[in-house]
């Protein structure tokens, strides 16, 4: 302090007070209690209410829960041992059906001494994930996360090594084509070149060299049939192929919507309204029936990529109209100035326009993810054994005939764990974005 | 106005040279929104080095006329010539042109996801090809110019208005065009803030850049325009230099602008 001191001016005080506490009453539980729960008197019958409504159903649902039985084999067995410990009047849940039919619900039919597989496929697709979500990684490991999804086919459906390798070989050859025919022949000529040019080989090379190939050098995992895939691995595999494949092409279909030329913008409009304008279950019911009229008689078309096919053509529609959303709140300030600088429209809106877009409407898009995610039950219907779908047969047999709760309980746990993180996830997108921008 | 701030500045001239070489041409330019016939029969000749200032009330037509000259908007009939390039609907020729043309808006249009530094070098990455160090010197060299070196790591919307505006500035520049069009750059700002714009423009002007204003700082036109244009009703009514376009103007209508705007 000064060097004024009581010495010299007497109404200076020389030592403070002790610090006082404030009144009980505006202190730590006792405050925080009157300013949140009894602020008013509305506001107390409200809390009253509140807690009232929470002992009811925690009071009927706990007891259900931690009753809950693991180790029986059959549903009569439960209520045999039910009856025996806690009387036939008790609540228990019969989570043995969990334990003895986890691995169905998982991973379906699939084989259970490759359950590794899957497994690493997931971790394989974490780890090509982690670059694109968080930026701070290094950008080489973007390497891994253009080949994941290769990987990650050869990993859940086996076969020969050769397939996936020859066919990802085909996305290559179209990258070659176009960089050195761009220069040359003009952006429209190489981008036509890049599209025909990979499927003529795909189509005739492609599969003749990966049999040659496999014949050479046999190097592959046990095969695994589509129809053997299922429970909530299928429900991954469905959703997150969709999520990933509907993002690129809604951004697309928001962007022809926007365009200035008559065909584009029509073609959009047209496949957008299209798509909103129909129930996923009948684009579903057409992916199982009609499809296959539409393709080359012989070829035969795995229905699980048909239905990844309809779902994602089903939420890029959605996301189309989320990214339209984010692109019509941009200032068209933003446009022009990227105009005056010379900058041609893909590296406008790849540079200028999107960045700013989608950051607006990510959640927007993390909603639409999460509600695709969430209707890949609805495959249950076209006869795919999805988690749901999986309840339904196990209910079927006789040893768990009768039981809900428990499989749907279980079913909702997964997906609610997906579906949080990926709302969690948004939220942390957001805040460090609007961290960075201002 | 604040034609005062600009009186009390020496301005340099020695660099303020006109030349015969034209930068841009228009001849006979017609422009209409939809109906709305916006630009009249524009004739246009601009040499390389002069600065123009284009004034006149709202809705004559100006920042639509600077406008065509990089093509923000289209023309419908005439010929725009661009440093020896008609601007036609080749996308070529367009983007080629806008990359020598730098333009300011009213409001900044910086990118706000970018800092600042990122604004100034994106173009020359992206569109000269220019490598990532070289273009950030450069434009650090620029934002010196401007003075605010020490916010390049900022986001733009950390900076005040004048701030921004003259890293707009700056991020034109370090595409290093050979004209420079300004759409009331100054109109956004706060009266306090106006200065520090215009002593940059005015520095540039005395570097011997070719530049085309449109503004209502009469003072900046006075202190460093060769010519001044009037504009009405999507006609050019008047053109002049600037001490005869203030002192005698012709025409009724530019008596009666100028009277409005200097009367108070």
């Amino acid at each position: 302090m000064s060097d004024t001191h009581a010495q010299t001016v007497r109404f200076v005080r020389e030592s403070m007070l002790p610090p006082a506490e404030p009144p009980t009453k505006e202190r730590g539980a006792v405050k925080w209690v009157r300013e949140n729960l009894v602020s008013s008197w509305l506001n107390a019958i409200l809390t009253i209410l509140s807690i009232y409504f929470i002992w009811y159903v925690v009071s009927h649902v706990a007891p259900w829960f931690l009753n809950g039985i693991w180790d029986a084999s059959s549903l009569s067995e439960c209520r045999e041992i039910r009856d025996a410990t806690l009387g036939p009047d008790a609540e228990a849940a019969c989570f043995a059906v969990i334990a003895d039919r986890w691995q169905q619900l998982l991973f379906g039919f699939y084989p259970q001494d490759q359950y590794w597989r899957p497994v690493l496929a997931l971790v394989a697709f974490f780890v090509a994930l982690a670059p694109v979500l968080f930026p701070g990684l290094p950008k080489r490991m973007l390497w891994f996360t253009a080949a994941s999804p290769f990987v990650m086919f050869f990993l859940i459906w086996g076969g020969s090594i050769w397939g996936p390798i020859f066919i990802a070989l085909g996305f290559v050859i179209g990258w070659l084509v176009w960089r050195f025919l761009a220069p040359v022949a003009g952006p429209i000529l190489a981008l036509i070149a890049a599209i025909i040019v990979p499927i003529l080989y795909w189509y005739f090379v492609a599969g003749l060299a990966a049999t040659e190939a496999g014949g050479l050098i046999p190097i592959g995992l046990e095969r695994v049939e589509s129809r053997d895939l299922g429970g909530f691995l299928l429900s991954i595999i469905i959703g997150l192929s969709g999520i990933i494949l509907s993002m690129p092409l809604g951004i697309l279909l928001a962007l022809g919507r926007q365009s200035d030329l008559f065909l584009i913008n029509k073609v959009s409009v047209g496949f957008i309204e299209t798509i909103r304008g129909v129930p996923l279950i009948v684009w579903l019911f057409t992916a199982q029936l009609i499809l296959g009229y539409f393709l080359p008689p012989g070829t035969t078309f795995d229905i699980t990529l048909r239905v990844i096919i309809m779902v994602t053509l089903f939420s890029s529609a959605y996301i189309a109209e989320v990214v339209r959303g984010g692109l019509a709140a941009l200032p068209k300030g933003q446009y022009e100035a990227a105009d005056a600088l010379g900058l041609d429209y893909w590296k406008s809106m790849r540079l200028i326009i999107l960045p700013q877009a989608l950051k607006i409407s990510i959640p927007g898009i993390v909603n639409t993810f999460i509600g695709l995610f969430k209707d890949t039950t609805l495959v249950v219907f076209i006869g795919l054994l999805d988690p749901i779908g999986f309840s339904n047969a196990i209910r079927a047999s006789t040893d768990w005939n009768g039981i809900y709760w428990e499989l749907f309980v279980f079913i909702g746990v997964l997906f609610f764990i997906f579906c949080y993180s990926m709302g969690r996830y948004s939220l942390y997108l957001e805040k460090k974005l609007a961290r960075e921008h201002r | 106005m604040t034609d005062t701030s600009i009186e009390a500045r020496e301005i340099d001239r020695s660099q303020m040279r006109v030349s015969d070489e034209l930068a841009i041409e228009i001849t006979d330019m017609n422009k209409w929104y939809g109906t709305f016939h916006v630009l009249r029969d524009i004739n246009l000749s601009v040499y390389r080095g002069e600065r123009i200032v284009i004034c006149g009330p709202s809705g004559s037509g100006k920042s639509t006329l600077i406008r065509c000259i990089n093509r923000l908007e289209e023309h419908q009939s005439g010929r725009i010539i661009v440093d020896g390039t008609e601007l036609s609907s080749d996308l070529k020729n367009i983007d080629k042109i806008r990359s020598e043309v730098g333009m300011c808006f009213q409001h900044f249009n910086l990118f706000p996801h970018l800092t600042i530094l990122e604004n100034c070098t994106l173009a020359p990455i992206w569109v000269r090809k220019v490598p990532k160090r070289e273009a950030e010197e450069t434009a650090m060299h620029f934002l010196t110019k401007v003075k605010i070196p020490d916010q390049a790591n900022k986001y733009p919307g950390q900076l005040s208005g004048g701030q921004q505006q003259r890293v707009a500035i700056a991020r034109s520049l370090c595409m290093r065009p050979r004209i420079m069009l300004f759409d009331e750059p100054t109109s956004a700002l706060d009266p306090e803030m106006i200065k520090e714009v215009l002593d940059t423009m005015i520095e540039l002007a005395e570097e011997g850049m070719t530049m085309i204003c449109v503004t209502h700082e009469m003072g900046f036109a006075q202190a460093v325009a060769n010519r001044v244009i009037f504009m009405d009703q999507g006609q050019i009514i008047e053109q002049n230099e600037p001490r005869e376009f203030f002192n005698n103007p012709q025409s009724d209508r530019t008596k009666l602008f100028l009277s409005q705007i200097l009367g108070h």
